[in-house]
């Protein structure tokens, strides 16, 4: 019992090692797209690592107090506990992780922890633009949340379990089962909120680059950032592995997963680059418009249509 | 234009009406009637809009002379103005109800010169110099070069390139120096 | 909260009023060691030597060759170098040309913000001896009696390229271990203190800006 259990966590440690070496590998390949786009080289493919590295080594960190310090534990908590409960590779035992009856709920909840704690680190540091940040973010993530929701009561009760395993199994057995051509609506709505979830223009008023230095992250520096820095990637990932387990059909290997993980964050950067920065009040109104409408309608779409 | 000038100068007082190329002119006036003639200028020549204002520091005839810049757009004809006052923490007329950013100039003459200009918003702040402690530094009584020699340090260059020691030491050395 | 520290530790801060007194750290700087095998301080060398991020702040008239180094033509992103806009998570200063008192005083207030390993960069012949204000009232004159600089780059503005040649020779020097400027800066304390305070007459910050 604890052999077996020590062994699911040396299986999840490697997951955990593959899926943050390729948000950070994902990550550099969008940066280096981006200066192709500008005409010019851009970063090394080992650059994000290298970032990571130099972080750890700096000599010096200044605390705020115990939150500051507890603010990023409590973000890379988040990441990574919303990994542990993703079956990453269907049907394998090694990367199933620790998934389980109802882990959907369990995944939804973490993924707004991470913000929370980051929220609670960044108001400790007493910078006023990692305030506005943190103000930002959160009503924006209260927002994006509303569709995502809708969406997936949507797929619980297209698919009648709470499981994600069992999601990604009703959909193996060809690609015209996957949730995207069996409940269009709800994918729809999941891929509106995608849009706000990847903190990628046009919803990055949060971090806003040029306005308020990096906004939350301000003060973070030194091992603090290396952490904050890890979960970015790692977070990044993992919500992708979540989109791609719940909406289009998971994956059987790694190279598949890479595959569509890759082409859902495409979907997300070209409609990104085309827009401008939304203010945070137009963004919050955008979400709870048509989102949530298209969220509602496929709720109504998969008791009556669905499940009849 | 002549007409203009004709009864400025019965008006105010103005003397030394000289035309310094085609579309400038100075004039002098003095202190008390400044700020009517300016405001004369602003409302009924035409003269709207107010380039600058500078002082020059005639050190050995003992004055300021303060310079305002007024332009017309109509004749495309700038006038400049020339007030004396004296070098010893004379006040000055202000002009900052006439033109907004007049402040701004006189905020920067009184940190620069040391003339006040009694009314004008937020005179007694530092403007550039932070917590500065000599006498105004565009004075020319002040010595910049020796303030800078004490206040920052010199740092010596590693060679010289000047010519003149260059030949004499290495090109020419027998041949005598400036005693000829 | 500052635990008890014994009194040579502790620094005056007498440009603060009594309220400020408890809201800024009066605690010394201290120097810190290189990592004890020397494999890993290699490594870590390398590590901060390609991931170089500048602080954004253009302090003088060098700003402006900082912008096109960051653009398509001479991509600095390459080299790992990226702006940061905040003193906390960037590692190098960029000193642009002159340094005006004024402008001094904020320079000091961000780099004591600045962590660990730190290095500066004073572009141009202005840090060196003054360059074209040598004469000024207002501009300093010698700048690493203030601050230690790592590396000059001289010129008037030194273009883009030079800046790029100035880059690669700041990397190899950090590599090889000599760039030990945040150190230098605390054990000469008192004495860049003493020149700091020489200068900037309404010092109204804390001693040391933790």
């Amino acid at each position: 019992m604890i052999v077996e259990w020590l062994g699911k966590v040396g299986n999840f440690s490697l997951t955990l090692l593959i899926v943050t070496g390729y948000g950070l590998l994902v990550g550099a390949f969008i940066e280096r797209i981006i200066a192709k786009v500008q005409g010019r080289i851009g970063i090394p493919y080992s650059q994000p690592f290298i970032n990571i590295l130099k972080n750890l080594f700096k000599r010096t960190a200044v605390s705020h107090g115990i939150m500051f310090y507890l603010g990023p534990v409590f973000r890379i908590a988040g990441g990574i506990g919303t990994l542990a409960f993703i079956p990453v590779i269907y049907g394998s035992d090694t990367f199933s992780n620790f998934s389980m009856a109802g882990d959907l709920f369990l995944v939804i909840y973490f993924m707004f922890f991470g913000q929370l704690g980051m929220a609670l680190g960044a108001g400790e540091s007493g910078h006023p633009y990692a305030a506005i940040g943190i103000a930002r973010g959160l009503s924006q993530m209260t927002a994006y949340e509303v569709p995502f929701a809708l969406a997936v009561i949507s797929i619980v009760i297209q698919y009648d379990t709470l499981s994600i395993t069992e999601i990604v199994a009703a959909q193996q057995g060809g690609w015209e089962n996957w949730t995207v051509f069996t409940n269009w609506v709800a994918t729809l709505a999941a891929m509106l909120a995608l849009l706000g979830m990847t903190g990628y223009s046009p919803f990055d008023v949060f971090l806003a680059p040029q306005e308020i230095p990096i906004g939350p992250p301000t003060e973070f520096h030194s091992a603090y950032l290396s952490l904050l820095q890890t979960n970015r990637a790692l977070f990044g990932a993992t919500k992708l592995v979540l989109f791609m387990n719940l909406f289009f059909g998971g994956a059987t290997g790694w190279v598949e997963l890479m595959i569509k993980t890759w082409l859902i964050y495409m979907v997300a950067i070209v409609i990104g680059v085309a827009f401008p920065r939304f203010r945070v009040d137009q963004a919050i109104r955008f979400f709870f418009k048509i989102p949530t409408l298209i969220g509602i309608m496929s709720i109504v779409y998969a008791q009556m249509v669905l499940t009849s | 234009m002549s007409a203009m000038f004709e009864r400025l100068e019965r008006e105010f007082g103005v003397t030394n009406i000289t035309e310094l190329k085609p579309g400038l002119t100075t004039l002098k006036v003095a202190k008390d009637k400044t700020e009517t003639l300016i405001r004369e200028l602003r409302d009924r020549e035409g003269y709207t809009h107010l380039n600058f204002m500078t002082v020059i520091d005639y050190i050995e005839d003992s004055l300021f002379t303060v310079v305002y810049m007024l332009h017309n757009y109509d004749r495309k004809d700038s006038l400049s103005i020339h007030v004396d006052i004296g070098r010893d923490g004379e006040d000055m007329v202000s002009i900052h109800h006439l033109w907004a950013q007049a402040w701004t100039y006189q905020r920067e003459l009184r940190e620069a010169y040391g003339i006040r200009f009694p009314g004008s918003p937020r005179q007694d702040e530092d403007f550039v110099l932070e917590g500065w402690d000599q006498i105004p530094p565009m004075r020319r009584e002040f010595d910049t070069k020796k303030f800078s020699e004490e206040r920052f340090g010199h740092r010596e260059g590693r060679s010289s390139e000047e010519p003149r020691e260059h030949m004499k030491v290495n090109l020419y050395p027998n041949r005598g120096g400036d005693e000829q | 909260m500052i635990k008890s520290l014994s009194t040579e530790d502790t620094l005056e801060n007498a440009g603060l009023t009594a309220e400020e007194q408890q809201l800024f750290s009066n605690a010394r700087p201290k120097a810190y060691e290189p990592y004890p095998i020397k494999a890993v301080e290699d490594f870590a060398n390398w590590a901060r030597a390609n991931s170089l991020w500048v602080l954004a702040f253009g302090t003088g008239c060098g700003a402006i060759e900082l912008r096109p180094l960051m653009t398509a033509r001479f991509d600095a992103n390459r080299f790992g170098v990226a702006g940061r806009p905040t003193p906390r998570q960037s590692s190098v200063f960029v000193i642009g040309g002159y340094a005006s008192v004024k402008t001094l005083k904020r320079i000091i207030r961000s780099y004591e913000q600045m962590q660990g390993p730190k290095f500066v960069i004073a572009l141009g012949i202005c840090p060196v001896n003054g360059g074209m204000y040598f004469d000024s009232y207002n501009t300093i004159n010698q700048f690493d009696q203030y601050i230690p600089v790592d590396l000059y780059i001289t010129g008037c503005m030194p273009r883009p390229e030079v800046l790029v040649a100035g880059i690669m020779e700041l990397q190899k020097k950090i590599k090889q271990g000599r760039c030990d400027g945040a150190n230098r800066y605390v054990e000469n304390f008192d004495w860049y203190k003493a020149n700091q305070k020489k200068v900037i007459k309404n010092w109204d910050m804390p001693d040391y800006n933790w």
